[in-house]
């Protein structure tokens, strides 16, 4: 299933770009909130409920402080929402079209996964609220923090085969097939929950605390932007993991193969909503203290591991 | 759905807490409780509102992305109840606020509050 004939701009907006992730992220979103009522015995929103959240907030009104950066305020949610929706097509493209991808492809798009939350610190200084300034400096030190054994992680099927290229590493046998790379998988994990701004990770969103933390003063449009980029990396953040340390969603090698790929993908995505429901919230200190220290510990030992051939 | 308490006795508070606990489930609805007035569609006002909060209650709705619904939930939202003659009551918050629903009871029951949604559904939906 190659998309090479189909142009790149249209690539961007319609698959595997913009309106393909938008919408499977919020279907992931829905995964996410039924999963929640579930494990709450409760019967949980309706389906197309994330997307009358999306479609409702782009019809109200947008309100900006009084005195704050208003530029930078407006715009900071386009940045994440531009940043991932290019990290999803270039994973998807490496994925399906073969020869799609370019030398440190996987490098880009680890940096481009960045900006999503980099984005959430620059609208929350942007919106002169102590609550809000609170809330981004927590996501700077999470960013910090989880970004470091995440990257050791990725770097494990990189070392296992000596490839840079994403669909080199895909070409590959799977990364878990090897014990270094069950390790990397498991530090993956937790890094992704942190990195989505998840329980027991979710410090810089403490609704009871912080009562919106970050997202405090946004309403209407840039809100609706924050959340739909919210759920895209739900989406791609899995999606990511499963193509470089779990063999990918290979739509090539026949439906069965392909079917056991999505099943990967909503394994992930399930085991996160688990964790979710499970944990309590943790400081922004045990965090930090938590992936600088055994997190990155056993991420280093996976990477030697690989490194020794195992 | 925003909560906004003004000088209450708290019972308004707990069955609106009920309401979204698994028993009443107003999540199935699509109906979450946010932290902040900005991420509100819905306001809750719960209580008699004294002097000093009518204020403040007035500011916060202010503060709200309109279009915004105002339910008054509790008979001392809706007209004062027994407060209502009260030394630091002005007057019903209905003359501060535009409410859009009234929903009596002391305190209403959580179905009481899912058929009030119920009915604003139906209403919005027909204009």
């Amino acid at each position: 299933m190659a998309i090479e004939p189909v142009p790149l701009w249209l690539q961007l907006l319609v698959f595997p770009g913009i309106l393909f992730t938008a919408v499977f992220g919020l279907v992931t979103s829905w995964i996410d909130r039924k999963v929640t009522a579930r494990v709450q015995m409760r019967a949980g929103p309706p389906f197309l409920q994330p997307f009358y959240d999306v479609v409702k907030l782009m019809i109200k009104e947008t309100s900006v402080p009084e005195g704050a950066s208003r530029a930078l305020f407006l715009s900071a949610p386009l940045f994440g929402f531009a940043a991932v929706s290019l990290a999803s097509m270039l994973i998807w493209r490496a994925m399906l079209q073969p020869g799609a991808g370019f030398g440190g492809d996987l490098i880009v798009i680890l940096y481009i996964l960045t900006i999503p939350a980099v984005s959430v610190i620059l609208g929350s200084f942007a919106s002169r609220n102590p609550l809000a300034s609170v809330g981004g400096s927590r996501e700077m030190k999470l960013l910090l923090a989880y970004e470091l054994p995440l990257v050791i992680s990725v770097f494990v099927p990189v070392i296992q085969t000596g490839k840079i290229r994403l669909e080199q590493i895909l070409a590959h046998p799977a990364a878990v097939t090897e014990p270094s790379g069950v390790v990397a998988l498991l530090v993956a994990l937790i890094c992704m929950q942190a990195k989505l701004t998840l329980v027991p990770f979710d410090a810089p969103e403490a609704e009871t605390e912080l009562t919106g933390g970050a997202y405090i003063e946004y309403s209407g449009p840039p809100l609706g932007i924050f959340k739909l980029t919210r759920a895209m990396m739900l989406f791609t953040m899995p999606v990511f993991i499963v193509a470089v340390l779990c063999g990918g969603i290979d739509a090539h090698a026949g439906f069965g193969t392909f079917v056991l790929g999505v099943l990967k993908y909503v394994g992930l995505v399930v085991l996160i909503v688990l964790i979710r429901n499970t944990c309590p919230r943790v400081r922004t200190d045990q965090a930090v203290k938590f992936f600088w220290g055994p997190a990155t510990a056993v991420a280093l030992a996976a990477a030697l591991l690989a490194f020794f051939g195992k | 759905m925003f909560h906004l308490g003004g000088s209450a006795c708290n019972n308004c508070d707990i069955e609106i807490l009920d309401a979204l606990t698994p028993k009443y489930d107003l999540e199935r609805f699509g109906i979450v409780l946010v932290g902040s007035i900005k991420h509100a569609d819905v306001i809750l006002l719960a209580g008699v509102f004294n002097r000093k909060t009518r204020i403040r209650a007035r500011r916060v709705y202010e503060q709200a992305p309109k279009p915004v619904i105002v339910v008054a939930y509790g008979a001392c939202a809706c007209g004062g109840c027994m407060f209502k003659d009260s030394y630091n009551v002005d007057g019903p918050i209905g003359d501060d606020i535009p409410v859009d629903a009234y929903l009596a009871g002391c305190p209403p029951k959580p179905e009481a509050l899912i058929a009030a949604v119920a009915k604003l559904i139906g209403k919005l939906r027909s204009g």
